[in-house]
């Protein structure tokens, strides 16, 4: 456990050291979240109901912008043998790693989606309900991405190739958060796709690590 | 401490064998050197030696564990944008060992002045200094080192040979591969040719 948590402070000591690699993707999502409106008519009601799959989308994509270096720098300067070899379990380390990209990337979106939210004219209750659904919903799409990440750091040009993996992969993720919203926009019931997103949190959390630890095994042999 | 035991080993690069049928031993207190030329499969065979391969065939018995052996490779294992002292405290930490012993470590390679530089400003020669700092901060019994020597000036591969001596007569074993030899003076050195 004292290994997993030597990677967790590693990680936030880096991005202390390089504070662009995590206000970047929250730049990127205001800039979705804020320029969607000016493309449509003012005042234009449609945007309500566009709002949660704008925000969703972007959070989405926000995450996935550092997603690919997760493991490059690691695999370039040799730390990721000296991971391997460690005694603690590599699926334990590598939670570890994705639990602070989590914490350092996608908080801060989960953050400032009510204000985004409020700002495309959602109500109270589904700005509520959107928090919600990216705090349960983020997590599944870090630790997806970071198994992406794990089996494309091998590879040349993993760039084209990790959101082509990627995105399949976090389809319910993004269905059922933007669903949650907008049963709570109509006054419906909102429970249901909430437990599926806690239920998608539970299986990633859980299953990627050991996939990704497998991943990373085999990208250096 | 059981002696390293490889018995017609096969290590495959890719879908070809680089190594085929190997057997040698190494046992406490001695110091194997890996020598061959490029592709020949050195840094491949200390893969498999240290666990981070899969041997194509053959076996390996006596393979000490994670917490008694130590694996420089060729890459330093150090994240540019810390200084040696944090990566080698980061290092300690994840092997969830005393990192009393870093500053020591440190100062015994000649990097004390720069402990606090981030690795990315430091000279290759400096950065290898760093890595193999790990083999003083925690003291194990194997070292398998890739490519010790590469980016050390001639200091540097004097205080490697006293290391390794010690190592050797503190009953310790390496395997480490090398192009150019060993300084003459560093007794219990065994040489393994690898032809491909």
């Amino acid at each position: 456990m004292n290994a997993a948590w030597a990677v967790f402070r590693r990680e936030l000591l880096l991005a202390a050291r390089r504070p662009a690699e995590w206000i970047q993707p929250l730049v990127f999502y205001a800039i979705v979240a804020v320029l969607f409106p000016l493309g449509v008519e003012a005042h234009d009601p449609a945007l309500k109901v566009f709002a949660p799959a704008v925000i969703w989308v972007g959070a989405l994509l926000a995450a996935l912008l550092g997603v690919e270096r997760m493991f490059r720098g690691d695999l370039d300067d040799g730390t990721l043998e000296q991971l391997l070899l460690a005694e603690a379990p590599t699926a334990l380390l590598v939670a570890a790693k994705l639990a602070a990209h989590w914490l350092l990337t996608a908080v801060p979106l989960v953050v400032a989606a009510p204000l985004l939210g409020v700002a495309l004219g959602l109500e109270p209750l589904a700005v509520k309900v959107l928090t919600l659904s990216l705090l349960l919903g983020t997590p599944t799409l870090m630790f997806t991405g970071g198994f992406a990440a794990a089996l494309t750091v091998g590879a040349q040009r993993a760039g084209m190739l990790l959101p082509i993996l990627v995105l399949p992969l976090m389809t319910p993720a993004v269905i059922f958060g933007g669903g949650a919203v907008r049963a709570a926009n109509a006054g419906l019931p909102f429970d249901a796709p909430l437990y599926f997103l806690a239920a998608l949190l539970a299986l990633s959390v859980t299953l990627l690590p050991f996939a990704a630890a497998g991943a990373l095994r085999n990208a250096l042999e | 401490m059981p002696s390293l035991q490889v018995q017609s080993l096969a290590v495959a690069r890719g879908d070809r064998n680089v190594v085929d049928g190997l057997s040698f031993a190494v046992a406490a207190g001695e110091i194997l050197h890996i020598r061959g030329r490029n592709g020949a499969g050195k840094t491949s065979l200390l893969e498999v030696l240290c666990g981070l391969r899969q041997a194509a065939a053959g076996s390996i018995a006596g393979r000490p564990d994670e917490s008694l052996r130590h694996w420089v490779g060729h890459k330093n294992a150090l994240n540019p944008a810390l200084s040696p002292r944090e990566n080698l405290r980061f290092w300690c930490a994840l092997n969830e060992c005393d990192a009393a012993g870093v500053d020591a470590a440190l100062e015994r390679v000649g990097l004390k002045a720069l402990r606090h530089r981030p690795c990315g400003n430091l000279s290759t020669g400096q950065r290898r200094r760093a890595a193999l700092a790990r083999l003083l901060a925690v003291p194990r019994p194997w070292w398998f080192l890739d490519e010790p020597l590469a980016g050390l000036d001639h200091a540097g591969i004097d205080l490697l040979a006293r290391l390794l001596g010690e190592h050797a007569r503190g009953g310790g074993a390496a395997v480490l591969s090398s192009h150019q030899p060993l300084p003459a003076d560093l007794a219990g050195v065994r040489t393994l040719e690898l032809h491909p």
